[in-house]
């Protein structure tokens, strides 16, 4: 009992740290996870966190919620939610004092500025994290047509993006 | 030069909605609590690829509640704040519209479906994860997200047809990340400096 709430607390102060220097997002700190995880408790292995990585990816939702996987690991039902709850709640709640603050300072000018000055940053990650997965994706030139196709699918068209994820589906489970 | 096309830019400051900081005008819909707390809900279950690119499809074309332009700033905002980005843009726009319990209602949504989805892949990981039929499955629908994020991108800088110093620091960012691989915090705080001055620059030169 005590072990478990031993794990449960490295858990929660784990990735509460973790999520608080999580500037730019969940994934940029995925090596942190990684050492927290395989090089300081020793709880898994660098090819199981790898394939918990990819699950994570491979499920609907936010990339980060590969720390629940990673709870669910180490700690079962308990530990998936503590670990989730540690990456969000203190995030979120500086998030949300940040939103308040910010409604009172709104019309300001810097503050119009700096928004608009963070677009550019925000749409080239965007561009940047499509290239990478891209090149994670492109087992063969099958996938990467599919990748193509579905860039410009999503680009020139408004039809729902879940007619490509299921062509691109299909089209896995046909031919790679 | 809110990095909007020319009409939409002058509405937008005019905008007393705007303004206020409010991202609802006088046109546009504010959602409720058990609005936000579906929609993102279905955000975070259809959120194949990250949800970034689906909160956006969804929050600025199905249902409205934001501009492009809105989103990209609320998402920009969300990078900086330490934390998972679609969190954050949760709930900033959870509390926008409606205070506290619309961040926690924003939050919950987006958190909750994924979870349960991802309880029981966990649970069934081991048992089928090393089928082919389900990796192949897998790789073409990873190769098909990735081109979603690709498309959205391509989407998103058509729309909002940034003036040069803006896109430069966009393809800074790009190469940051996509061809030098720099850690996030780094491009993140090391570009907003340029993205500010890129940002009163152009809007000093508005005439």
């Amino acid at each position: 009992m005590s072990e478990d709430s031993g794990v449960l607390g490295q858990l929660a102060l784990g990735f509460l740290a973790i999520s608080l220097i999580a500037v730019g997002g969940g994934i940029a700190v995925v090596p942190e996870m990684n050492r927290l995880v395989v090089d300081v408790h020793g709880w898994m292995s660098d090819a199981r966190f790898a394939q918990l990585f990819a699950l994570a990816q491979a499920a609907p939702g936010p990339n980060v919620l590969v720390v629940g996987l990673i709870g669910w690991h180490v700690g079962g039902l308990a530990g998936m939610l503590v670990a989730t709850l540690a990456m969000t709640g203190p995030a979120g709640l500086l998030a949300f004092g940040f939103s308040r603050m910010r409604s009172r300072l709104a019309g300001a000018r810097w503050l119009r500025v700096t928004e608009r000055g963070m677009v550019p940053v925000a749409v080239g990650l965007i561009f940047s994290s499509g290239v990478i997965l891209t090149q994670a994706a492109a087992v063969n030139w099958l996938a990467l047509a599919v990748s193509v196709g579905s860039t410009i699918f999503v680009w020139r068209s408004n039809r729902s993006p879940l007619w490509v994820l299921a062509v691109g589906a299909l089209i896995g489970a046909i031919f790679l | 030069m809110w990095g909007l096309p020319g009409g939409k830019a002058r509405e937008a400051g005019l905008d007393p909605g705007r303004r206020a900081g409010l991202p609802a005008g006088m046109d546009r819909p504010r959602p409720t609590v058990a609005e936000l707390f579906l929609t993102y809900l279905k955000i975070g279950l259809v959120g194949f690829g990250g949800v970034n690119a689906w909160a956006r499809r969804v929050l600025v074309e199905e249902r409205r509640w934001v501009t492009e332009q809105e989103y990209a700033e609320v998402l920009g905002l969300g990078q900086v704040l330490p934390g998972p980005n679609a969190l954050n843009v949760a709930v900033q726009l959870g509390e926008r519209f409606r205070g506290g319990w619309g961040a926690l209602a924003a939050s919950t949504g987006l958190f909750g479906g994924p979870l349960v989805v991802l309880l029981g892949l966990a649970m069934l990981h081991d048992a089928y994860g090393e089928v082919p039929l389900v990796k192949a499955v897998l790789a073409g629908t990873a190769a098909a997200a990735a081109g979603m994020i690709l498309g959205t991108a391509a989407k998103i800088t058509e729309k909002l047809r940034p003036a040069w110093p803006i896109l430069a620091v966009g393809i800074a960012a790009l190469l940051g990340g996509a061809v030098l691989r720099l850690p996030l915090p780094w491009i993140v705080l090391g570009l907003a400096p340029f993205g500010i001055l890129a940002a009163w620059w152009t809007d000093k030169a508005r005439p």
